[in-house]
């Protein structure tokens, strides 16, 4: 699976896209994949304020059960209400489900992020252990 | 924390077969067990689970151990450590049971089966394996019966679904029409001779559970012919997750969450396997007085009536918010597409209809005591 390059990674699995101070926020195909069917999202509420690192919401497969980081600190402006009712949409298309868009407080905190690039090595590497 | 070297983890010869499979390998009791097969092979924990209700999937149970108890006294060892009755048993008849301590909680839950006059087989659990044989041979030194442990001799694979029995005809010569639930019969299976197949599981759907040598290329070839043969009818490979699930539908009991040696027979709702009129029984004093004290906590179902997941060892909690118990078991439920746990909570909240709260991170989340087994298999027309 390729990981688009338009957007940013967290070694938590999230991805995060950017549009000047907007951002657009979801978890990577890695994560989708390991958690197996996903029959739960829970997002924050809109005007929620997320810190960088911090968890802001959990998504649950049958399986088990997964906190969702914040990629980024700043307010959460719109959430996919889709995914309450149809959480399996994440397994078939990670990349083009999002969770929620934000505004971002500094933008700035995203060049700690990983490239797509970089994530896919990383993502390597802990499959192989 | 215990600074002996915890051992080297298990592997059941079926284990290259799994990870050549694509499945997602967990640590499950000391075993490397495979959790659910890949979605590019129309796998994952749903699908695997449908498979079973509607279909036939097989499992590798080869994790489970095998105690044989052989010799003009079997019966009395029998009758004396585990709490049904084995006397009724007829020779190729299977029953559940379990061994208990002398508190009258469990050693473990077991399947009994009469393969012989004097022969019985105790199917036990695999996180168990050790602590049963060393249990049933502790306690039995008084009959005139050899105890051995059979549990690494056998691949357990377990064939279950609607279409298990129709799957399992199409490899052996044994007539399996007449092969009655709990019961057993032997036969040729793949080439193999004198196989015994068991129609029992732990899915709450007919199906079977057969032993075959364990060395690993018969155990590939075995499991590789009979999804083959079941490919007709959609067969599926399935994982500990689908089994996990299947099982929490029918409510059979998982040791270490609905029963353990802290439960005991009456608080696991257990009493109809439970024969207390047998002149021996290990746990029998025990399990009187606490029948005659009242028992204070028992095991429910719950289906969560609010948005969220019940999950194993969260709180239970009355209306008011106190909590009362706990959940032993809880999920997602792939063929009701609910979500059911099982819990323990005083009597006086386990009345069908009592409103119940589950704390899921730090929320009381709305549920309701509702009748259990949560599926029962539709009878045959």
């Amino acid at each position: 699976m390729p990981y688009p390059a338009d957007r940013k990674y967290t070694k938590e699995h999230e991805w995060i896209q950017v549009n000047g101070n907007a951002a657009t926020v979801g978890i990577t195909d890695y994560a989708q994949e390991s958690l197996g069917d996903i029959v739960f999202v829970e997002t924050p509420k809109v005007g929620a304020e997320l810190t960088a690192g911090k968890t802001f919401g959990t998504v649950e497969s049958v399986k088990a059960v997964s906190d969702l980081f914040a990629p980024a600190t700043g307010t959460v402006t719109e959430v996919n209400t889709d995914l309450a009712t149809s959480p399996e949409k994440v397994n078939k298309d990670a990349h083009g489900s999002w969770m929620l868009k934000m505004t971002l407080k500094n933008p700035g905190e995203l060049d700690g992020l990983l490239s797509a690039a970089d994530y896919e090595k990383f993502v390597a590497e802990e499959a192989g252990h | 924390m215990s600074s002996v070297q915890a051992p080297a983890i298990r592997k059941t010869a079926l284990n290259a077969v799994h990870r050549q499979m694509g499945a997602k390998m967990v640590e499950f009791n000391g075993w490397d067990m495979p959790v659910e097969y890949p979605a590019s092979v129309g796998c994952g924990i749903v699908n695997e689970h449908m498979a079973v209700r509607t279909g036939v999937g097989i499992f590798d149970v080869s994790h489970m151990g095998d105690i044989r108890l052989a010799g003009p006294e079997a019966l009395a060892a029998v009758q004396h450590i585990s709490m049904n009755d084995a006397s009724k048993l007829a020779i190729g008849q299977a029953q559940y049971s379990a061994l208990l301590y002398p508190q009258g909680t469990f050693v473990d839950d077991v399947i009994v089966h009469r393969l012989a006059e004097d022969e019985y087989l105790l199917v036990i659990n695999a996180g168990t394996r050790e602590k049963d044989f060393n249990w049933v041979r502790d306690n039995t030194p008084q009959f005139d019966c050899k105890v051995e442990n059979l549990s690494d001799a056998f691949t357990q694979i377990a064939i279950q679904g609607p279409k298990a029995v129709n799957l399992l005809q199409k490899l052996t010569d044994a007539d399996l029409s007449n092969v009655k639930f709990y019961w057993a019969t032997r036969g040729k299976l793949c080439g193999l001779p004198n196989i015994l197949m068991g129609r029992t599981g732990y899915t709450a759907e007919d199906g079977f559970e057969i032993y075959i040598p364990a060395d690993e290329q018969t155990s590939a070839r075995v499991w590789n012919d009979v999804l083959a043969a079941g490919k007709q009818f959609g067969v599926l490979p399935c994982g500990l997750g689908a089994r996990n699930t299947l099982r929490l539908e029918g409510r059979l009991p998982l040791y270490g969450h609905e029963i353990s040696d802290t439960i005991n027979v009456w608080e696991a709702g257990l009493d109809r396997f439970c024969k207390m009129e047998k002149t021996e029984l290990v746990g029998r004093e025990a399990l009187e007085k606490t029948k005659a004290a009242g028992v204070k906590r028992t095991l429910v179902g719950l289906e969560m009536v609010e948005r969220g997941i019940a999950r194993d060892d969260y709180k239970v909690q009355d209306e008011s918010g106190r909590e009362i118990g706990y959940v032993t078991s809880g999920s997602p439920a792939p063929f009701l597409k609910k979500n059911i746990a099982l819990a323990y909570v005083p009597a006086e909240h386990s009345v069908v209809g009592t409103k119940v709260k589950v704390e899921i991170r730090g929320q009381g989340v709305g549920a309701v005591v509702v009748p259990t087994p949560f599926y029962r298999r539709p009878k045959k027309a």
